[in-house]
């Protein structure tokens, strides 16, 4: 089990029935990867129209990916290692501004 | 795994800049995106010295940033410019209420001072009111025709120059997809324009139009700015449309993509067969506001609201069947004189914030009168401006911002809502009516507003209290001082405005503004049949002047 929070801002918050912060302890037999992450947090914690949440394997194009305050792109993005008290936000740049 | 920064190299990288694939630490990228912002400036040179800028503001994030930036940028490179928050009430519960609370707190935030206008006071209809009568299926048509309204009519009550909006690279880059979608060549020539604003009372600019999404919102994000995400209510996710989900694909595979559809839409050259098409500029006969059809389109869709007919304006049945004298079913009936009518302030401002301090405004008026020098990299034009005429100052500014639009033929005056209720047109607004400091005066008597209290409203009322300044329009019998002759109050306003005046004052100085002389509008806001009297004057029927001041929101 990795404990992994997961921060949701920019609208996603209404896929997860309006939460913000999320404390989650997601299974991983080995290294948790942020691929795997999403797959758990759509199968387990979006609670409506996860399409607009994940696209394929990776989360939807324009929604903007952190681990510890680090763009995921520097990290490796779907093969980035997430560790055991690690933060991870998600933020949605689709909305209106 | 994680890197330096590429420019520092000290602290770590936190993120990778889609633009240039540089790796930044947070000052660096800081750093980089507000120099960009104020490069994009300085090229494009959308900003001249002392002009008001009017931000459109709806507490989302682009346009949360965009007041955050604007401001920091006037103060660290000294562009001279008034800013102001404007921002649209829709009237939609449990959406715009909440984002307009951060609004609210972007103004005690930036020290900018806010305006809220609504659609309640410009249309007599809440987006609420709206969708009780026609549902969720045409509403954002009402909303956006309104709204695009409602930001210039906001704007000219602050007497601003330009409307400055949070449209950032992707959101002109999906335009460009979708004006070639659709074949519309007109649209797609003129839609990467940094300066736009052929159909509207003022020129609007996109500072963020060179700046990506991606980098807006992690700004937004690591600088914890305070910004509203909510969807709206009555249309969640709606801005998922294709062409949008498109160009976040194409930044996927190559972020660049978005500069270079920006790019692509720059260098169309659209033939003359194009250029023809483009709609020429009028004034809708109803609501004079700047329209390519005999009746606009907020006219139209508000005649099918007030006579019950909703779907009119909606359901292509374009044109102006007139349907006798409408009543608004939802709308109240306009009351002859509001009792209190500065109830219906809506400015937050406060009075430090809302008017500049005499040698502010002094360089303010120099420098607007030095130029039209736009805004440049190291400039500070100083020259002085004694012993010009205001006329001239005005005479000046209207010319450029004529100029600028290359709007020769079309109303200038921003004399945009005068208006006959009883010709069926929308509740209206006279901007005179609105500006004119002697019944502000007579307002802050009668409403019981200390001037303390009243911001932008209590600066304009002083100045018709030492200024002196008779009444225009005034032709009814409330207790308000009326001039000899309309064109002798604007004549005095003019003269008063050369006098030492201060920019808050330019309550008067936009009156005086409205008609600067022939070259104005051709009197074509004065053409109305309702606004000629039988001396030749120029002022409007008691039912105009009651409306305007029923609808009344300084």
């Amino acid at each position: 089990m990795v404990a992994v929070t997961i921060e949701l801002s920019g609208g996603l918050e209404a896929l997860f029935g309006e939460q913000k912060t999320l404390k989650a302890n997601v299974p991983s037999s080995g290294q948790l990867t942020a691929s795997q992450l999403i797959k758990w947090t759509r199968d387990n914690l979006v609670v409506e129209r996860a399409d607009l949440f994940v696209q394929g394997n990776s989360v939807r194009p324009g929604i903007l990916v952190l681990i510890n305050d680090t763009d995921w792109e520097l990290c490796g993005l779907l093969n980035a290692e997430i560790e055991d008290g690690d933060t991870v936000v998600f933020i949605s740049t689709l909305h209106g501004g | 795994m994680k890197r330096p920064c590429d420019h520092c190299h000290k602290e770590r990288a936190a993120l990778k800049r889609p633009k240039t694939s540089e790796q930044l630490c947070k000052a660096c990228f800081y750093s980089a995106f507000e120099e960009e912002v104020h490069e994009t400036i300085c090229k494009t040179k959308i900003f001249r010295r002392g002009e008001a800028v009017a931000i459109g503001v709806s507490g989302g994030k682009d346009s949360t940033v965009l007041a955050h930036v604007l401001s920091l940028l006037n103060q660290r490179h000294d562009y001279g410019l008034q800013l102001f928050l404007l921002s649209v009430d829709e009237g939609i519960t449990g959406y715009r209420d909440h984002s307009l609370d951060t609004v609210r707190r972007n103004e005690q935030q930036y020290s900018i001072p806010l305006k809220i206008v609504s659609y309640k006071d410009l249309y007599g209809w809440t987006m609420d009111e709206i969708v009780k009568q026609i549902g969720t299926k045409s509403n954002c048509t009402f909303c956006g025709v309104f709204r695009r309204q409602a930001l210039d009519r906001g704007a000219v009550l602050l007497n601003a120059d330009k409307i400055a909006t949070g449209h950032n690279a992707d959101d002109v880059a999906e335009t460009v997809l979708l004006n070639l979608i659709r074949g519309d060549l007109p649209r797609l020539a003129r839609c990467t324009n940094i300066i736009t604003g052929e159909d509207s009372p003022l020129p609007r600019v996109k500072p963020f139009k060179y700046t990506y999404e991606k980098e807006i919102v992690m700004y937004a994000y690591f600088k914890r700015l305070d910004y509203f995400s909510t969807e709206c209510v009555y249309a969640p996710f709606a801005a998922r449309g294709a062409a949008r989900d498109f160009v976040k694909q194409l930044e996927q595979a190559r972020p660049r993509a978005i500069l270079d559809l920006i790019t692509s839409g720059e260098s169309f050259r659209i033939g003359d067969t194009a250029q023809l098409k483009l709609p020429t500029p009028g004034n809708c006969t109803r609501c004079n506001y700047i329209s390519s059809q005999p009746v606009c389109k907020a006219c139209v869709l508000l005649e099918g609201l007030n006579s019950g007919q909703p779907r009119l304006g909606v359901a292509r049945s374009r044109g102006s069947k007139k349907k006798g004298n409408p009543t608004p079913p939802g709308a109240t009936p306009l009351p002859a004189v509001p009792s209190h009518p500065a109830s219906s302030i809506h400015s937050t401002s406060s009075p430090e914030a809302a008017t500049l301090s005499s040698s502010e405004k002094h360089s303010t008026d120099c420098e607007l009168h030095a130029g039209s020098a736009p805004l440049d990299q190291g400039v500070n034009s100083a020259s002085s401006c004694r012993g010009s005429s205001s006329n001239n100052h005005n005479s000046q500014k209207l010319a450029a911002l004529q100029q600028d639009r290359r709007l020769e033929s079309a109303c200038s005056c921003r004399h945009g809502a005068c208006r006959d209720q009883q010709n069926g047109g929308m509740p209206g607004i006279d901007f005179r009516e609105q500006l004119d400091p002697a019944w502000l005066a007579a307002a802050v008597e009668t409403s019981g507003v200390s001037a303390e209290e009243s911001g932008v409203f209590a600066s304009a009322a002083s100045m018709a209290q030492t200024s002196g300044a008779a009444a225009l329009h005034r032709n009814d019998n409330r207790h308000v001082p009326a001039s000899s002759s309309p064109d002798a109050a604007e004549r005095n306003l003019v003269q008063q405005s050369a006098a030492g005046k201060e920019r808050g004052a330019s309550l008067p100085d936009a009156m005086s503004m409205l008609h600067v002389g022939d070259g104005c509008c051709n009197g074509s806001c004065r053409g109305a049949a309702h606004h000629r009297s039988d001396d030749g004057q120029t002022r409007p029927s008691s039912t105009a002047v009651n409306s305007c001041l029923t609808q009344l929101s300084l």
